[in-house]
């Protein structure tokens, strides 16, 4: 099935309580699957085609108040427009997971697959200082996985967590093994799980707010505090990535997502002519393994980061290193796709001593 | 007879509500949030609603409202309280969920998310208070501004060649099928404030029976912002306000 029809499965089969979405290509396959599934009548999930992107997002937000596991999926234009609400629900400290199948950008820019937003979705993206969990998906059962892992994840930590996706593994279409079937939680399970969360108080001796509005400067400051430790404990645990020939590299190649599967096919066409090329993934792009590529800067003579963008990921990828070696990147836009011998051309410009 | 006298439980016709909460508000002196507060809280335990209701407060003059009725609240972005509640009211059907806005927030940034949440019929009551001012933010025009009406961002009065018409938006949502129940009320006299607790209540039994959306629009008075004391602000308000915003039902289905 389709990366984006995925997604829709996997929220079934994890016990969403709510999707609210509203249409863009190329992830309109999310809504689609899920109007068609009607998991309303099954499992009780309660989906929505919302009046606007914003709308979406703000139900996200009263759902995940709620103590509701919810989520949305949105492409990067669509995405931008989410960016109020997603503040507020990080500034709320509520759980919640938001899908972005990238295209191509900046504006309207194109409906072909993108990296470009890796800035927004990394570095904050709303108003405030806040971070996202940030999960990379480069497969189509990894679009699976991660719907269950995210929401996870953004319970554990009460922060919402998102699947930066693009449009090659929203619209590539694999076999999987699709999570198995757990029932929602009831009722009185969600206020267990979710002291804090506004149900109703049924029963409980004082009400709960959620709110992100805090006018006594000190207080907020405190709040803050609390958000950045927060960051700093998933920081400390949740990092994620994959490592691929890296033992005898002596070139490494940094990439996320779809575009990680082209370079690898790149790494193994010049492994055969004797090329001594490595790659790191990161699956969480926040929290960034930073300490990896420290380590394995220490070990190779040069860096290439691969992206579908102008160069974003490699910022952080050249902190990491500390400019240890050179940090070189290469990078396709507006939708184009490398093929695998751009990729090794580029790495061989900027390392020509890479050549066997 | 001395006051010991008179203060006696089978004297009193009128109290605290029992779901305000000990905080003291933030309201000015005269302005209408007060009453229609008394009233929701009043409706909410008279009606046995403490244990499931959520309420969504706004951004403005009444985004502290969680702070004064002791039910559970959600605070939403400016003008996304349709939405924040639409989640709310059907993740959760069993609850009874309303928003709570003002004119700002409903009728201009919100403006989408009040036509599509009473386009879709959510079941929800939509609480607005209509002060045709920003009182806020320091009393800048709104949507509901008369014409002529001086705010600190049309200081000489409102212009239709430049600012357009007050928008009537309580008009538009009677025009939506969703909708079940629109109203408008004030809370300037006693009677009035009688007459308005009945409407509310009605919208609170419309959502309880899934009936689609209520809209109680309350015209009211911002002496602050209007620059008026309180009972120059009330006849200011029935002769001006309620020639553009008349009060009485605009729809009230029953099905």
């Amino acid at each position: 099935m389709k990366g984006n029809e995925a997604i829709a499965h996997a929220a079934i089969r994890y016990g969403f309580d709510g999707y609210f979405g509203y249409p863009i290509t190329p992830q309109s396959e999310v809504l689609e699957t899920l109007e068609a599934e009607m998991p309303w009548e099954t499992t009780g999930m309660v989906v929505l085609q919302a009046e606007s992107e914003v709308a979406a997002i703000n139900m996200v937000y009263g759902g995940a108040a709620a103590g509701k596991a919810v989520m949305t999926s949105s492409s990067s234009p669509g995405v931008s427009l989410k960016q109020e609400g997603i503040s507020y629900i990080a500034a709320a400290e509520l759980p919640a997971l938001i899908v972005n199948v990238m295209r191509g950008g900046p504006g309207l820019g194109t409906i072909q697959p993108s990296q470009a937003d890796y800035f927004q979705a990394t570095k904050g993206g709303g108003h405030g200082d806040y971070h996202l969990i940030v999960l990379s998906p480069a497969t189509v059962q990894e679009m699976a996985d991660f719907v269950g892992l995210g929401m996870d994840l953004a319970f554990k930590y009460r922060t919402p967590a998102m699947i930066l996706a693009d449009g090659i593994v929203g619209q590539m279409m694999e076999k999987i093994v699709l999570p198995p079937f757990r029932p929602r939680r009831t009722d009185e399970e969600v206020r267990r799980q979710c002291p804090w969360a506004a149900t109703g108080r049924h029963g409980r001796d004082h009400r709960n707010v959620i709110t992100s509005l805090e006018m006594d400067s000190p207080k907020m400051e405190e709040n803050n505090l609390r958000f950045q430790r927060t960051y700093a404990e998933i920081e400390a645990n949740e990092v994620r990535f994959q490592e691929y020939f890296t033992d005898d590299a002596e070139y490494l190649i940094v990439a996320f997502g779809s575009v990680a599967r082209i370079c690898l096919k790149a790494i193994e066409d010049a492994r055969e002519k004797g090329c001594k090329i490595g790659m790191l993934r990161p699956i969480t792009l926040w929290p960034f393994p930073k300490k990896e590529i420290e380590r394995l800067s220490a070990q190779v003579k040069g860096i290439l980061t691969v992206e579908l963008n102008a160069g974003q990921m490699i910022e952080d990828v050249r902190l990491a290193a500390h400019d240890a070696v050179p940090v070189f990147h290469f990078g396709r836009m507006g939708g184009v796709i490398p093929n695998p011998n751009e990729i090794t051309d580029a790495l061989l410009s900027h390392f020509p001593d890479a050549k066997a | 007879m001395n006051t010991q006298d008179i203060i006696k439980p089978e004297n009193l016709v009128a109290s605290r509500p029992r779901l305000f909460t000990d905080a003291i508000t933030h309201y000015c002196p005269g302005c209408s949030h007060g009453v229609v507060h008394r009233l929701v809280a009043e409706l909410i335990d008279e009606m046995g609603l403490t244990d499931r209701t959520v309420g969504i407060a706004p951004v403005g003059c009444a985004v502290f409202a969680y702070n004064y009725i002791d039910v559970d609240w959600v605070e939403a972005a400016h003008g996304r309280a349709p939405a924040v509640a639409t989640a709310i009211s059907r993740l959760n059907p069993e609850n009874f969920v309303f928003t709570y806005q003002g004119d700002g927030d409903l009728s201009a940034i919100g403006c989408a998310e009040t036509i599509h949440a009473a386009n879709r019929g959510e079941n929800i009551v939509i609480i607005f208070i209509n002060n045709a001012i920003y009182g806020m933010t320091g009393g800048q025009m709104a949507p509901t501004t008369l014409l002529g009406m001086k705010t600190a961002t049309c200081p000489y009065g409102r212009r239709e060649d430049l600012n357009g018409y007050p928008l009537p938006i309580s008009n538009l949502l009677a025009q939506l099928d969703g909708t079940c129940y629109v109203t408008r009320q004030a809370v300037h006299t006693p009677a009035a404030v009688r007459t308005a607790k009945k409407a509310l209540k009605h919208a609170i039994e419309n959502a309880l029976a899934k009936r689609g959306t209520s809209v109680v629009e309350f015209v009211s008075t911002c002496n602050s912002g209007w620059k008026m004391t309180p009972a120059q602000a009330n006849d200011w308000m029935a002769e001006h306000m309620f020639a553009k915003y008349p009060l009485g039902d605009l729809k009230n289905r029953q099905d």
